[in-house]
């Protein structure tokens, strides 16, 4: 339980437990946003448990990967508010 | 193209869904368990960082997990129903397609997640939506949460976040105080749900409450309730608010599985059986009713589909929890607060940013979705969807596949699948 993995989020690196979510991850860096709307407005994580989208980012080049479904690994790249 | 075939499929890794897939596994028959999520439990035995599995959970993978003729699917997205008794599966962004004898169908349930002026705010959040993600690993130690809608739900969710470091400032409940007496009262013919619920007691608890709206402008900074008539803005950081639980239908829908027109779970008889021959249904999917009833169904819907019988015993518990179930149906009841539409520029769809007063303009949910983009975003209309049934009474539709966004490759494989005879 206390392994760590190191992952990136917006080019800043993050140490986390083995097993957060990456709508976790983005979490520890305050309420924010995790996607842009189609208007334009931040979005974060709603529903928590893949059936909502509103957590989606973009994971090692791939967009909207969800979030709340996605584990963190060693060096996972992840973008927000895009 | 890869074509994996078993005797029976079981949808959904929940109570129900690991229960009937123990049974059948431990049976003897070839069984794939599949799940979205990256580990199985389902949202109730939700596995995360600074959680160890649930005892039922780890006795499940103890018992099931090192079986050779189990196949555990996480992380797995059911992308489509194509042809004859085969699922379209999407793993790790690689197609796969699962031919099986019998299927059963745990599915579970999700939030209603009704709209409120400023609903998509970040910070805000479904009920069991927070207690996931703080399963999960979000941090809310020191944040000042409010937690509303309907339901057991709210003091769970709210219990999680405080034990996690947070303040739980309110619980909101839009079901009447009367109401709720009366349920709490009746829990002393149940004891172990009795003692959740006191253990669970919060002094914060507010029923007769709605939210009316969130306040913020990059994130939520308060929030508005009326309770009893009387407005009032408390400061908050979050705001977790979901009216009680829908059954997942999707794939039952897409499969010709008859449904209940009034609360759209999936019809089952005696034996879990759903309207389909050799497709089974069982847990949340069937009806609200929580994981002890969702447990039990699961161990039905395991010996139907093995052509077994089951223990009287376990239909007589099924039957008492069922009627548990039809008490807290009773009891959390939307009512009309809860129900009332709300302005017309609030946001109702979220993957499409469309107006409740846009989906208003159209007679039905075809029209609105046509003219306006509503329900046709990523979600598939699984959260506005509901909305719109609540507001407008339009009813929910048969989802067209691919039931989840997939890659390209996968729907290209789903069409040679249908040529590809089973290896």
């Amino acid at each position: 339980m206390d392994e760590r993995v190191r992952v990136v989020i917006d080019g800043e690196p993050l140490t986390v437990p083995a097993f957060t979510t990456v709508a976790a991850a983005v979490a520890m860096r305050g309420v924010g946003g995790t996607r842009r709307s189609v208007t334009g407005e931040p979005r974060a994580a709603l529903c928590g448990m893949g059936v909502c989208h509103e957590c989606r980012v973009t994971v090692d080049g791939r967009a909207h990967v969800l979030g709340c479904q996605t584990l963190c690994r060693d060096g996972l790249s992840i973008e927000t508010l895009r | 193209m890869k074509v994996e075939q078993v005797d029976i499929a079981v949808v959904g890794a929940g109570p129900a869904g690991l229960k009937a897939a123990r049974i059948a596994a431990r049976a003897g028959a070839r069984v794939a368990l599949i799940d979205d999520n990256p580990r199985p439990g389902g949202q109730i035995w939700r596995q995360g960082p600074t959680l160890a599995p649930a005892a039922q959970l780890r006795q499940w993978l103890d018992e099931t997990r090192s079986l050779e003729n189990f196949v555990g699917m996480n992380g797995t997205k059911v992308a489509a129903a194509p042809g004859s008794k085969r699922l379209l599966l999407e793993r790790d962004g690689a197609p796969l397609v699962l031919a099986y004898s019998k299927l059963i169908l745990a599915t579970g349930a999700r939030e209603r997640l009704l709209p409120f002026d400023g609903w998509t705010l970040p910070g805000v959040t479904g009920a069991g939506g927070l207690q996931a993600l703080v399963k999960g690993g979000m941090p809310v130690r020191g944040e000042r949460i409010v937690v509303a809608g309907s339901g057991p739900l709210l003091l769970a969710a709210a219990d999680t976040a405080r034990r996690h470091g947070a303040q739980v400032v309110a619980v909101v409940e839009q079901a009447s105080p009367a109401r709720v007496a009366r349920f709490v009262a009746s829990l002393a013919l149940t004891p172990a749900k009795l003692a959740q619920a006191v253990g669970l007691g919060v002094a914060c608890y507010r029923p007769g409450g709605v939210v009316v709206r969130a306040h913020g402008s990059a994130r939520v900074d308060a929030v508005t309730i009326r309770v009893r008539g009387r407005e009032e803005t408390l400061v908050a950081d979050r705001v977790a608010c979901g009216y009680g639980l829908v059954p997942n239908v999707t794939l039952a829908l897409a499969l010709g599985c008859s449904t209940d027109e009034r609360d759209g779970a999936i019809h089952v008889d005696d034996l879990q059986r759903t309207s389909l021959e050799d497709v089974f249904a069982a847990g949340e999917c069937t009806g609200i009713g929580g994981m002890e009833l969702a447990s039990v169904e699961g161990a039905l819907a395991a010996h139907a589909a093995l052509g077994i019988a089951a223990d009287a015993r376990l239909v007589r518990e099924r039957d008492r929890w069922r009627a548990f179930a039809r008490r807290v149906a009773h009891a959390f009841e939307l009512g009309a607060d809860a129900r009332a539409m709300q302005s017309p520029d609030t946001v109702l769809c979220r993957c499409e940013d469309v107006s409740i007063g846009e989906v208003a303009a159209h007679a039905n949910w075809r029209e609105a979705k046509l003219q306006t983009r509503c329900g046709m975003g990523p979600c598939q209309g699984r959260i506005c969807g509901e909305a719109a049934a609540v507001y407008f009474g339009w009813p929910c539709t048969a989802a067209r596949p691919p039931f989840a966004p997939v890659r390209i490759d996968t729907l290209i494989a789903a069409r040679e699948s249908a040529e590809t005879p089973v290896s």
